[in-house]
């Protein structure tokens, strides 16, 4: 027990990995695994692939679309989400506490449902947004997903972003007055940069579970990777092989988020 | 009563949500409380499950340690939803598997209790990582003690360690809680009658979007936040004798 954990702790670099990687009950669990996937590649039924292939890879785009869109300007309004109920009035900051808990409250699958099925049942009552230029793009169901999946992001974000506002350093705060920055310079240099790398790690957290998410957007008819997975399923029967194709996908998805904000957490200074 | 509703508008709702059956206000309750038991059952599975995934991590032998690794990296990176489909599937055709080898012939599953082994199979993933760091907070003089005095393992899971570990484990639990009443509505998908469901049938019905879901986004309001008082009670009480986090922060 006392090798194993010494294991665990080591510090990771790509050779310690490898080592860890090559005790005796890792290999053997190794060798059933690639057993696994190779009994996977033989007995199960591949031969759907190349037909479906190319909307798995639009839908593949549109998932990783929806996912980087929704998150960047998810972010963007959890800033003054944050801001407003770390310091704001009590009339800025009581909506914005009233909306996060609103939104963390109920399930993000009602969210979805409210939108398009709600506003898609009014905005064709009212005259002007018909006859509006936006009225083809609000016919479609991505809008009503994109702005769902956003107010998600930024109730939850909001959240993490009011604690990270706190936790800045108030010395480096009053450093800055006393130089005579003007406030939103002071903002943008220092608060804002100061904050974000606070909560780093947990932004990655979060981003995974928005990848989590996005599946729910096909039931609102959105044809992004799920969806495709599901019109395998309904053509032709047959039920885990998609499944176990999706699941690799979103891990695979998953790693490269992790992986890209741990690069991004080593390159900022701490 | 309806004379409140008429100036303020709101006739039509109310009446859409009534309890009795012009009204939808009984199927929502219905699927309420379909949603609640699913809850509760799979927080209490994932907490068995957490439990002793948590034992397992920390003092199981190296194959079982790295296969719970796998477990609870797997289930934190597929979306839910996935989950639920092959878990769904896999429960079915287990149970179906192993009723005609002993010669019952198919059998019709419940939803419940397939919501409550999908929902409860994913929870538990994310309870063996709330408990395994609780666990790790106490302090191991208090366990060695307890062994010194040669309590049996289980008695001293009962009597130290559970006990010992509320307080840290307690904001998590509540965070799962959470998240074990809103994965529910994902159950929506796989055709089982809880709140979302039901909500989105009488919608359908009724052209009464907009009433139906915000009342339902009520409902699971109201739950998130009884349920938030409670788990502030639970941790109070779990935190008994301990000094102030407020001042110890500081």
């Amino acid at each position: 027990m006392g090798a194993a954990r010494s294991a665990v702790s080591e510090k990771s670099g790509p050779m310690n990995a490898f080592r860890a990687l090559m005790q005796p009950h890792r290999i053997v669990m190794l060798a059933l695994l690639l057993g696994a996937v190779i009994w996977c590649a033989v007995a199960l039924r591949w031969d759907w692939i190349p037909e479906y292939a190319p909307l798995a890879l639009e839908g593949l785009w549109r998932t990783i679309w929806i996912l980087v869109v929704t998150c960047v300007l998810g972010f963007l309004l959890a800033i003054p989400l944050g801001l407003a109920q770390a310091i704001g009035p009590w009339y800025l900051s009581a909506p914005a506490r009233i909306f996060c808990t609103v939104i963390r409250g109920t399930p993000l699958l009602l969210q979805i449902w409210l939108l398009y099925y709600g506003l898609g049942s009014l905005f064709p009552q009212i005259p002007w947004i018909r006859s509006s230029e936006l009225w083809p793009y609000l016919r479609q169901a991505w809008p009503y997903a994109v702005l769902a999946l956003t107010l998600s992001y930024a109730g939850y974000e909001g959240e993490v972003m009011r604690g990270a506002f706190g936790s800045v350093n108030k010395g480096q705060l009053e450093a800055a007055n006393a130089f005579g920055m003007p406030r939103f310079t002071m903002f943008r240099r220092i608060w804002l940069p100061q904050a974000i790398r606070n909560v780093l790690p947990t932004l990655g957290g979060e981003t995974i579970l928005q990848l989590k998410a996005t599946p729910l957007v096909a039931t609102i008819t959105v044809v992004e990777i799920y969806a495709v997975s599901s019109r395998v399923r309904s053509d032709t029967f047959i039920v885990y092989e998609p499944l176990i194709l999706l699941a690799v996908f979103y891990m695979i998805i998953a790693g490269i988020i992790a992986l890209l904000f741990r690069r991004f957490e080593d390159r900022v200074p701490g | 009563m309806e004379f409140f509703f008429e100036t303020l508008g709101l006739a039509e709702s109310a009446k859409l949500l009534s309890l009795s059956p012009p009204g939808w206000g009984g199927n929502l309750l219905r699927g309420l409380a379909n949603s609640m038991q699913i809850a509760f059952g799979a927080f209490g599975f994932g907490l068995l499950i957490g439990l002793f995934g948590a034992y397992g991590k920390l003092y199981g032998g190296v194959v079982l340690r790295d296969l719970l690794a796998v477990y609870t990296t797997v289930i934190r990176a597929v979306p839910e939803l996935v989950l639920i489909l092959i878990l769904y599937y896999v429960g079915t055709d287990l149970i179906n598997k192993i009723s005609e080898v002993m010669g019952y012939g198919r059998v019709e599953i419940s939803g419940v209790v397939a919501g409550i082994w999908v929902l409860g199979v994913v929870q538990g993933a994310y309870a063996t990582e709330v408990l395994r760091g609780a666990i790790q907070a106490v302090s191991p003089g208090q366990i060695e003690a307890a062994r010194a005095y040669g309590m049996p393992p289980f008695m001293l899971m009962r009597r130290v360690t559970i006990p010992a570990m509320m307080s840290f484990a307690t904001p998590g639990l509540a965070n799962l809680w959470l998240i074990a009443t809103k994965d529910t509505a994902l159950l929506a998908i796989v055709g089982f009658s809880e709140l979302t469901l039901e909500t989105r049938q009488a919608a359908a019905s009724t052209r009464a979007y907009f009433t139906f879901f915000l009342a339902a986004g009520a409902l699971y309001l109201i739950v998130t936040l009884c349920s938030g008082a409670v788990f502030a009670r639970i941790e109070k009480w779990a935190r008994r004798g301990q000094p102030s986090l407020k001042r110890a922060g500081r």
